[in-house]
Parts: C-alpha cells; sequence; structure tokens
C-alpha cells in the first residue's frame, strides 16, 4: 500500500464523489434541455420558415471568380489582360447519363483524355449544382455547333468567361511567368472559400509570386431556380472585386531589343537600375509562348518544349548557375587593393602559365605566350590570368570568398519571383560540406579566375555589378514597381530595399579598377575595345568566358574543332555611363565562345537602347 | 411451460452474460443504439449498402473489444494505465514528426498494415492514469495533487490540439478534468481557473487557435457572412433539422439530407440527417437513450466499492455526454464547428472502438463491486 499523510476515510469520500456524481447529472439534464430547447426552436418554432426554404429549395448559392489584376510594364503597356473566352460546362446534378452526355457531346466539339480527367476531378469537390468546365476556349465554329443542339442536352452550358491572356505572346515570358488551371497541389494551398468560382492560379514567376495580390476577393450570388436547377433569378449579389494591377519596374521595349539581340543563340541578359535594384529587362533565351499553358498544353507541344535541347522553359536568369570567369577579376582586383595585398603599379610578369611554389602543374593562361609585364590596370584590361593566379595565391580563398560575398555571390538576391537559385560561393567550409575533401591550393587559384566551384545566376551576376558601380551599395532587385490597389485604383510603391552595403577602405582603390574597367571598353588593349566604335557615352565593363570543359595540360583548345555544345560560355558584365550608372547589365550567351566578340555587343545595344532613346 | 421455457432462456442469457461480466443494461442500450445509427447512417448515405455494411462489421469489432476490456481485472488497469498513458503520448510526439497528413491535418499514425490515430488512445488513458493516481490519495485533492493531475492532462492535450485537432483536444481535456472534478477539486479553485481561462481567452484567441478555427467561431455568431466555407455548413444543417418539424420527414425521405446539401453527413453532421428525417419526436428519443446511457454510467460510478472505480467510470460517462452535447450543439448551430462525431453514430471506425472499450472498462469496474464483496 502506498503511504499516505492522512488515512483514508472511505465513506466520506464516496460521499464526495456521489455528491459530485448527481450534480453533474444535474447539469447534464440542464444543458440537454438546452439543446433540446434548441431542437423546439428551430423544429417547431421556425419549422415554416426551414420547411419553405427546404421544400422548394429554390435557393443556390453561386461563386462569381474575381477578374484577374492586370500587368502592365514601367511605361504602362499591357503585359497580360483578360480576354472572354467560351467554355462548355456541365452541372452534374442536371444530367441524368453523364456516361451517355460526354459520348454524345463528342459529335460535336472536341475534348482530349486530359481535359476528362480534369473534369472528373473537378467533379469530386464541386459544389452543388455548381457548373464544371469540360473544354476551355472553343472556338467560333465549336460554339455554333454546340449552341444548336444544346437543348439536346440537359445541364450542358456554354459560359464566356475572362480568361488570362499574354497580349505579347512569348515576350518576357520568363519575367512574367505564367498561370494554369488550378490542380491538386495547388488546391492544398490555396483558401478553398476565395477560390470557389476560381479555374486558374499563377504557377510560375510573377504570376506565381504575386497570387495573393493579382486573385482578387471572391464574390457570392443568391440565385433562384426553376425545379429542373436553371437559374430564374438573382435575388442577391455581393459582387467580386478585382485583383490588384501591377505595374513593373520591366521596360517592355528594352527587353524586346534584348530578345532580338540574342538571335538563336541560348543565354540570358539582366539589367538593372544601380540606384535602386530596378530590374529593367529580364531576358532567358530562347522564350515560349505562355498561352499555350493558360487552357492545357497538348502533351505533344509540352513533350517538344522540354525536349528540345536549348531548353526553352528553363529560366536562365533566375535558375540557370553558371561559373563568372574572369568577370570576377574586377572583384578581386578591389579585395585586393583593399587588404593590400596587391599594389596599384606593381608588376608581375606573365609568361603564359603560373606554377605554385613546390608543384608541376602549370596553370595556363589564355593567352599562350603571355602577356609580359603587367599591372593591375593592365590585368583587368587584358583580362589576364597569371596575374589573378598570383593574387588568388597571396589573397588566399576565405579572403575570397568573404569579399564576393559582400557583393551577392552565393545568396540569393531575394527578388519577387519563383525559381531563384543562389549559386556557390566556395570555401573550406563550403568543400567539407560537399565532399568532405580540404581545400586544395590549387583550388584557389582557378576561383580566383571565377572557374572551378564558383557558380552564379545572371541576376546576381548583373546584381553584383550594379553593387560594384554605386561603391558597394547592393540593392534587392525586384520586377514590381508599384502594386495599383482596385478598387481605389491607388498605386503603392514598392521601396527599394537595400540587401547589403560594402564600406570602401579607400574611395580610390574602388576609381582605380573602376578606371580598369572603362579601360577594357575605351582601352587600346582592351578586351571589349570592339564595342566601343561611335559610343556616345562612356561604358565600364568586363568580358568573360566561362570554361565548359577542362583542357586537359598538353592539349590545346580549338574553337573550330570543338562542338557547339562544348564551346565555351560567353560572359559581359557593364555599367553605364560609367560617371553616373544608370544601367547595370550583365549577358550570358551560352556556347557563344568568347565574351568579347558575343556577349559585349549584345550588352551594347541595350544600353544604346536605354540611354539614348 | 412456455413460462418455465421464458424464465429458463432469461436466466441462461443472464448466466451468459455474468460469465463474461457484462451488464445487460448498459450492453442493450449500446446495441440498440448502435443499430438505429447504423440505419440513420443508410440513410444519410444515400443508401449505400457498403456503407453500412462496413459500419457493421465496425460494431461487432467493437463490442468484441467491448467485452475483451469488461474481462480486464480492475487492479491491472490500474497498472496498465500508466504504460498506455506512455505509449499514447510517445505516439502523439511520433505523430509530430512522422504522421500522415489527412485533410490539413497531421493525426494519423501508420504502421504499415494499419493507419490510426493515437490521440484516440489518450480518450482511455487520460482519465485512466489520473483515475490511478487519485485513487489511493486522500480526497478531495490537495494542490499538489491538483497540479500533478492537471500536467498529466495537459500534455497530451496540448500536443493534440496542434495538430490540429481540437474536436479531441476537448474530448481528452474533458475525460481528465471529469476525474478531477468527481475527486473533489475544491469549488473556488475551478472557479478561479475558470476566470482564469476566460481572461486568456482573448490571448488564445489570438495565438492558440488556426485561422479557420477563428473563421468557424465568428461564423458561428453570424453563418451569413461565410456562406460558401463553414457558415454554408451551418445554414444547410439548420435548414434540414428546421424543416424536419414534429415528426419528421421519414426516413430515407430527407430531402436536404438526399440532394446531397449537407456536408459530411455521414459523420460529423449525421444529426441534421436524423433531425430532418425523425423531426422533434424522434430527437427527443433518441436524446433519452443517450441520457439513460449517460445515467446507467453514473449510477455504476456511485455504487463502485472504490474510489479508482468510481472516478474512471464517472469519467467516461461524463465523456460520453460531452461528445452528444458538442455534436449536437454543433449541428444545431449552438456551438462552433469542430469535429466531434456524434457517439456510436457517426460513421467511422476510431471513436466506435474507442468507445465500446471505454463501455467495456465501465462494465469491468461495475463486476469488480461483486468479486470483493
Amino acid at each position: 500500500m502506498p503511504k499516505r499523510e492522512q488515512l483514508q476515510d472511505d465513506y466520506l469520500e464516496s460521499r464526495l464523489i456521489r455528491r459530485r456524481l448527481v450534480l453533474s447529472a444535474i447539469f447534464i439534464v440542464i444543458l440537454l434541455s438546452l439543446v433540446l430547447g434548441r431542437l423546439y426552436v428551430l423544429q417547431i418554432v421556425e419549422h415554416e420558415h426551414f420547411s419553405t426554404l427546404s421544400d422548394s429549395n429554390r435557393v443556390r448559392i453561386k461563386a462569381l471568380p474575381p477578374t484577374r489584376g492586370l500587368i502592365f510594364d514601367r511605361h504602362g503597356v499591357v503585359m497580360a489582360d483578360n480576354l472572354p473566352a467560351y467554355r462548355l460546362e456541365i452541372v452534374r446534378e442536371q444530367v441524368e447519363d453523364l456516361d451517355n452526355t460526354l459520348l454524345q457531346l463528342r459529335q460535336y466539339v472536341e475534348y482530349s483524355d486530359q481535359d476528362l480527367k480534369r473534369f472528373k476531378q473537378s467533379l469530386k469537390r464541386r459544389r452543388p449544382f455548381e457548373s464544371i468546365p469540360l473544354r476551355l476556349n472553343l472556338n467560333d465554329g465549336e460554339v455554333a455547333r454546340l449552341a444548336v443542339n444544346l437543348h439536346r442536352f440537359e445541364g450542358v452550358e456554354i459560359n464566356a468567361r475572362l480568361t488570362r491572356n499574354y497580349p505579347q505572346g512569348a515576350h518576357a515570358v520568363h519575367a512574367l511567368g505564367y498561370v494554369g488551371r488550378i490542380d491538386e497541389r495547388d488546391l492544398g494551398e490555396v483558401d478553398g472559400v476565395e477560390y470557389a468560382g476560381t479555374t486558374h492560379i499563377g504557377k510560375l514567376g510573377l504570376e506565381k509570386f504575386y497570387e495573393h495580390e493579382l486573385h482578387g476577393t471572391v464574390g457570392v450570388q443568391h440565385v433562384e431556380v426553376n425545379a429542373n436547377g436553371r437559374t430564374l433569378r438573382v435575388l442577391n449579389e455581393s459582387p467580386p472585386v478585382q485583383g490588384n494591377n501591377l505595374h513593373l519596374t520591366i521596360d517592355s521595349s528594352l527587353q524586346k531589343v534584348a530578345e532580338e539581340a540574342f538571335g538563336n543563340s541560348s543565354g540570358a541578359v539582366v539589367a538593372i537600375d544601380p540606384n535602386n535594384g530596378e530590374i529593367l529587362a529580364l531576358v532567358s533565351m530562347p522564350i515560349f509562348n505562355p498561352n499555350l499553358f493558360v487552357n492545357g498544353i497538348s502533351f505533344i507541344k509540352y513533350n517538344e518544349l522540354r525536349d528540345s535541347h536549348q531548353r526553352p522553359l528553363f529560366n536562365r536568369a533566375l535558375s540557370g548557375q553558371y561559373p563568372p570567369g574572369s568577370t570576377t577579376k574586377p572583384f578581386y582586383g578591389l579585395a585586393g587593393l583593399e587588404s593590400a595585398f596587391a599594389k596599384k603599379e606593381e608588376e608581375i610578369h606573365c609568361v603564359g602559365y603560373y606554377k605554385l611554389p613546390n608543384e608541376e602543374r602549370r596553370y595556363r593562361d589564355w593567352k599562350k605566350q603571355g602577356h609580359g609585364p603587367v599591372n593591375l590596370t593592365d590585368a583587368i584590361t587584358q583580362s589576364c590570368d597569371v596575374y589573378f593566379y598570383d593574387l588568388a595565391f597571396r589573397l588566399g580563398i576565405d579572403l575570397m570568398s568573404s569579399f564576393l560575398g559582400e557583393f551577392g555571390y552565393g545568396i540569393e538576391t531575394g527578388v519577387d519571383s519563383t525559381g531563384e537559385r543562389k549559386g556557390i560561393l566556395p570555401s573550406r567550409e563550403w568543400k567539407r560540406g560537399h565532399d568532405g575533401m580540404p581545400w586544395f591550393p590549387g583550388e584557389t587559384l582557378i576561383t580566383g579566375i571565377g572557374q572551378g566551384y564558383l557558380l552564379v545566376t545572371p541576376l546576381q551576376l548583373a546584381n553584383s555589378i550594379a553593387a560594384f558601380s554605386v561603391r558597394g551599395t547592393r540593392y534587392q532587385p525586384h520586377l514590381v514597381k508599384s502594386v495599383e490597389k482596385v478598387p481605389e485604383y491607388n498605386r503603392i510603391e514598392i521601396a527599394s530595399r537595400v540587401a547589403g552595403r560594402y564600406e570602401l577602405k579607400r574611395e580610390h582603390n574602388w576609381e582605380h579598377v573602376h578606371k580598369a574597367m572603362i579601360n577594357v571598353v575605351h582601352g587600346l588593349r582592351g578586351t571589349a575595345r570592339g564595342i566601343n566604335q561611335g559610343l556616345q557615352y562612356k561604358v565600364a565593363g568586363k568580358t568573360g568566358t566561362a570554361q565548359v570543359f577542362e583542357v586537359a595540360q598538353d592539349e590545346e583548345y580549338d574553337e573550330e574543332t570543338v562542338l557547339e555544345k562544348l564551346r565555351d560560355h560567353a560572359l559581359f558584365v557593364s555599367y553605364a555611363p560609367a560617371d553616373d550608372p544608370q544601367i547595370a547589365v550583365a549577358v550570358i550567351v551560352e556556347n557563344g565562345g568568347s565574351g568579347s566578340a558575343v556577349a559585349a555587343p549584345i550588352a551594347r545595344r541595350i544600353m544604346d537602347a536605354y540611354l539614348l532613346e | 411451460m412456455n413460462q418455465a421455457l421464458d424464465s429458463d432462456t432469461t436466466s441462461i442469457t443472464r448466466r451468459v452474460l455474468d460469465a463474461l461480466r457484462l451488464d445487460p443494461v448498459l450492453l442493450s442500450l449500446v446495441i440498440v443504439l448502435a443499430l438505429f445509427g447504423s440505419m440513420v447512417l443508410y440513410s444519410a448515405s444515400g443508401s449505400d449498402q457498403a456503407v453500412v455494411i462496413r459500419q457493421l462489421t465496425r460494431i461487432i469489432f467493437a463490442l468484441l473489444l467491448l467485452v475483451a476490456a469488461a474481462n480486464i481485472p480492475l487492479r491491472m488497469i490500474r497498472k496498465i494505465s500508466i504504460w498506455l498513458y506512455l505509449a499514447g503520448v510517445a505516439m502523439l510526439i511520433a505523430v509530430m514528426f512522422y504522421g500522415e497528413v489527412g485533410k490539413g491535418a497531421q493525426r494519423w499514425l501508420s504502421l504499415g498494415f494499419i493507419r490510426f490515430q493515437p490521440s484516440e488512445i489518450l480518450k482511455l488513458a487520460v482519465p485512466m492514469i489520473v483515475a490511478t493516481y487519485l485513487a489511493n490519495r486522500v480526497l478531495p485533492v490537495g494542490l499538489k495533487e491538483l497540479v500533478v493531475s492537471s500536467v498529466l492532462v495537459a500534455v497530451p492535450v496540448l500536443l493534440i490540439a496542434r495538430q490540429p485537432d481540437l474536436g479531441t483536444a476537448i474530448l481528452v481535456g474533458s475525460a481528465g478534468f471529469f476525474v478531477l472534478f468527481l475527486a473533489g477539486v475544491r469549488w473556488r479553485v475551478m472557479i478561479s481557473l475558470g476566470v482564469l481561462l476566460s481572461l486568456m481567452a482573448p490571448l488564445l484567441w489570438k495565438f492558440a487557435l488556426h485561422d479557420y478555427q477563428r473563421k468557424r467561431i465568428a461564423t458561428l455568431l453570424d453563418p451569413e457572412s461565410d456562406p460558401l466555407g463553414s457558415g454554408y455548413h451551418i445554414i444547410q444543417s439548420k435548414i434540414a433539422i428546421g424543416s424536419g418539424g414534429v415528426y419528421g420527414k421519414g426516413w430515407l425521405n430527407g430531402t436536404q439530407s438526399q440532394l446531397d446539401f449537407i456536408p459530411e453527413r455521414s459523420t460529423d453532421f449525421i444529426f441534421s440527417v436524423f433531425g430532418e428525417e425523425f423531426g422533434f419526436f424522434g430527437s427527443i428519443v433518441l436524446i433519452l437513450i443517450y441520457v439513460a446511457i449517460i445515467f446507467r454510467g453514473l449510477y455504476i460510478a456511485a455504487n463502485s466499492t472504490e474510489n479508482f472505480g468510481r472516478l474512471l467510470a464517472g469519467a467516461f460517462s461524463l465523456t460520453f455526454f460531452v461528445y452528444l452535447f458538442v455534436n449536437t450543439g454543433m449541428v444545431a448551430g449552438m456551438l462552433p464547428v469542430v469535429g466531434v462525431p456524434l457517439p456510436l453514430i457517426s460513421y467511422g471506425g476510431t471513436s466506435m472502438v474507442t468507445l465500446m472499450m471505454g463501455f467495456g472498462l465501465i462494465m469491468s469496474i461495475r463486476s469488480a463491486k461483486r468479486f470483493m464483496v
């Protein structure tokens, strides 16, 4: 027996418990009387009222889907709107034999197995007497054929609904994203009530990121119907509220210039206003027509897009990760000056390769015969690799890694879209986590010319050069300039956010590298001097070439013989006007060869369009 | 001759029931209710025989468990309560990490061949452990006992509430509370706790409830404000019940029910089908059957010879009442929509099994008396 502080008195205790039991019984009687009282009110007192409601049961509640908000570019050009489109819809409750009806309808209108599958899925989660779409986007012929025969099909309706439309087709598709039919996965994420009448939802990009702004508020309609369920009249209605409009930072015409400049190549361009982080153009090539996705793309079309070797569905600007190559050199140069590991006029003798002390391996310069004696300015202007092998050796990976981090390498920019990746900023720690190996000195060297593990997205590349151009202030890049609230139609500006700021130790360190970058374009031996003809403003830039595959120690790299797929990526980063930057541009042309020949001219066309027109 | 046969059969039934340690009154009431429930379910499911057969199978399975539970000696019940409780809490924690998500909440634990809700175990284990703990203490309970018991109750309740499963949390919480209540927690303690809770209510409203739960309570106050969402349940349920009138529209004749206007009509909202088809009169009869079951349980509790039996049987009976009250209150639009089934009638196996095992334990308490004296 457990010990007791006091002797238990069974008589007293059982009396206590019994008292409580009786008390509970009384409570139970009282509470159940309340329930019965409530039932009395419902079933006896208000019986007439509910009986009328139930008997005729004429009143149906319908959800009215809101119209999706519009999207404009920074100058008011429409990028996404809504068009009326006819849909074939079926009210399950009014159809006697659904399978037969579906079979019969096939005579007048085609629908795919996919349509049918989706229809059956929607059937399962409909509310009573809701009309479920079978086919979207009927053409005039189909509407006419159906309309004539509609009287034969009880419960089949043709309804006109507003559907998302991208008036410019493929233009700017990777900046906008697109909407598609709501599927099972989306349903888990949205509020069932708000989406009661909605059939489409943002799937990618802006359309997805700003879904909560664009969608709007659902409306409700109480309608009176006859015995067959046909609507007789609307009793009352609270109309839906259109979604908010978006005004983008994108300049549609600039975007178009960039898209055209690419021709048939694959790649990406991002142009940013370095003073506030507004994205002026965000291009990933090739592009595709998002209107295909709005009403459900066919398997054949989709497979065609998916399997194309140029991968048009892949948003390179945000999700593509590339070695930045020599475009990192200005950053390392600045890091060298700021940390005093490099001196402005100190010269290195470039013989075409570099060797680590006590190591046989040769780290090669892109110029086989070498650049001769070069200082920092020369090394940036001519993109000398040996200078930067040596600088990297002195800086060490820790300093290099943290310095690039200051300019946004290795972290997401936080852009207001979906699918952004963060690239790779290698460090000792990263490598341990990556493959458990220690960091090797040779890896520091190739990181020093932007190769090796280092990867960036085009957006990161543009944002880092934008931050550089304004002496270290890095904004969070964004695509939306303002949200226009409906129905008041007042615009709420999206404030620019500073994502990070690098404090320069000495301003003239930055000036020095900045001048070297101007030399890249305007200098006699600059790697991008090819674009300076007739240039009406000053450009600071840096070319880059990203190796796709490695050349063995004693092999030659011959552009002609290498398959296009394995050819180097061409890169160019730049800002202009150099002394008062208004635009920063990063260009990557996949398998384009050298940055100077392919990427730089695209950047020039964009800057011309933005600054001169 | 006939009379003799009659008395013979009665005595045979009696002897069988005695041998199985079953209470004839409670058992027959429960069976009547469950069978009556299957009839309502047949109507609610749109005359789906498969559903009813499945439900009947569950009833038989649950009755077997009832018989098994009735034959566990009280000593054993007290001994296993701690293990059952610990296992239940452990599984709740496991659900948090490995549970399967169904209908927006993480409640299910899968053992490969069977999926079940660990929270159901706690409906039995919580009152069992609190009753075990308090049975050997001097009553009315002191402060220390109060604190220990409250912790024993609060841990699983909070775990269940954050799944989120408000309905089960309420049931488990009240089961634990009733043991304490019967054990004689002083009125002033209860009143001050009540005041404290109502003062905390605004905070709970803000931080403890999920959006959808807040919405349901707001909807209760003004169902018209959300006719497309949860307000729809309440509006349609009220129309169904109200249109039933005095005698109802008759079995299988409820238009609201048959035309699919009532959501969840074979599970949580089955009472609206019942109210529509059997009317106010039927509702009174149904509630009287429930009251008879509850009072039989309270009677067994009052006549038990030891505190453990009194507390446990009393708490089970009162929890059964909570099921009934919360469900009918919700369907009649008096209480917010929380997932509490109508006991022994709603479609579904888990609550059926737990309830029947509870009744089995009550019967075990009843027979313990006679073996002791």
